[in-house]
């Protein structure tokens, strides 16, 4: 059987990725878990999304492959370091999200972030995929880099409530 | 002393580090003292300087240099937390205290009355100076270790300067080549 967290996890690995910032969500804990023990990442946890989108910018001008794990109300925090940092840099990024506030969200505060964040990213004019079937996954991760590095901007992933 | 002098006592020392530079007239005053391609001036994202340059310092070997503002260290607090607990071996961080946002006309920040180097060493950095009590020149020739916070203490006043005549891809690009050269 496929696992949720394993096939994130093989997709991270298949796209290289080896530079990653991370705000928690309880749905990213296995995943934190494992990407905390690899030791071709490095992993740096972070006080707020948008300092780690920062570090993710100094990393990539070294070379690193970078991604962020988070929550998308993490988005929130993360809009003027999308913009006024990636877009104007023309900076490559994934975003490897935890989309709550969807259908069967059981915590209230959540909903109305998750509604707001596909308006969010279409509004900021970053590509962002939705994905709810496991079997998506790794391959959504694995072509993620090569894909944001040619449009020359982030990508996200939004993984919905019902993936995990 | 302002800004300009004393970003210009900074660069005079510089080799081959490297440099973040921040939003508005910090940046624009280290492109008129010494514009090099290791500088990188952050033209947008207020508050992110110190952040890129931790990225920076824990993927590679090269000293890193961080040119804040106070306005821009307070607007992102948690990056003093995440720099003394990341703990790299390569990073200082200048905070040119004017007690004011001096890009967008001096207003006055809080480090008035609140102090920027109590809070560095309340976080843990051991290694957090004055800027007129150290020699930095010597900071910068030996091994570093663990992070540095240095606080310059200045007067408000931004020098008559033009803006940054490259793009933000040019400055990115030549950048990252020497970094990675
Ligand atoms: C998010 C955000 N808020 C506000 C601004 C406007 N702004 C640009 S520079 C600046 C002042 C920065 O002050 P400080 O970091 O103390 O540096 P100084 O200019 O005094 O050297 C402000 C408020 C901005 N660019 N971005």
């Amino acid at each position: 059987m496929l696992d949720s967290t394993e096939s994130i996890y093989k997709g991270i690995k298949n796209a290289g990725i080896n530079f990653i910032v991370s705000v928690p969500c309880v749905n990213l804990k296995k995943l934190l878990e494992k990407i905390n023990n690899d030791s071709e990442i490095t992993h740096v946890p972070v006080t707020r999304e948008e300092e780690g989108l920062g570090i993710c910018a100094g990393a990539y001008l070294a070379g690193k492959k970078i991604a962020i794990l988070m929550q998308n109300s993490g988005l929130g925090n993360s809009i003027n370091a999308l913009t006024s940092l990636y877009e104007l840099y023309s900076f490559p990024l994934i975003m490897i999200i935890s989309h709550r506030g969807t259908k069967g969200e059981p915590i209230i505060g959540q909903v109305p972030m998750g509604k707001a964040t596909p308006n969010l990213f279409e509004g900021l004019g970053i590509d962002y995929k939705r994905i709810e079937k496991i079997e998506k996954a790794e391959k959504a991760v694995s072509e993620s880099w090569k894909k944001s590095e040619s449009l020359k901007k982030p990508i996200a992933l939004l993984f919905d409530i019902n993936y995990w | 002393m302002e800004r300009y002098d004393a970003i210009k006592e900074i660069a005079k020392n510089l080799t081959d580090e490297l440099v973040i530079a921040n939003i508005g007239f910090p940046s624009r005053e280290l492109y008129e003292i010494k514009d090099r391609a290791e500088n990188f001036y952050m033209l947008g994202s207020m508050g992110l300087a110190s952040s890129i340059g931790l990225g920076l310092g824990l993927s590679q070997d090269k000293k890193v240099i961080v040119l804040d503002g106070d306005g821009s260290i307070l607007m992102n607090l948690g990056s003093l937390v995440t720099i003394f607990n990341q703990n790299p071996s390569n990073f200082i961080l200048i905070a040119l205290d004017n007690s004011a946002y001096g890009s967008t006309g001096n207003q006055e920040t809080y480090c008035k009355n609140t102090d920027l180097l109590k809070i560095a060493k309340s976080i843990g950095f051991k290694k957090a100076f004055n800027f007129k009590d150290i020699d930095f020149k010597e900071i910068l020739s030996e091994d570093i270790e663990e992070p540095i916070f240095i606080h310059f203490k200045i007067n408000p006043g931004n020098a008559d300067v033009g803006i940054i005549d490259l793009t933000p891809d040019k400055i990115k690009n030549r950048f990252k080549e020497i970094v990675n050269k």
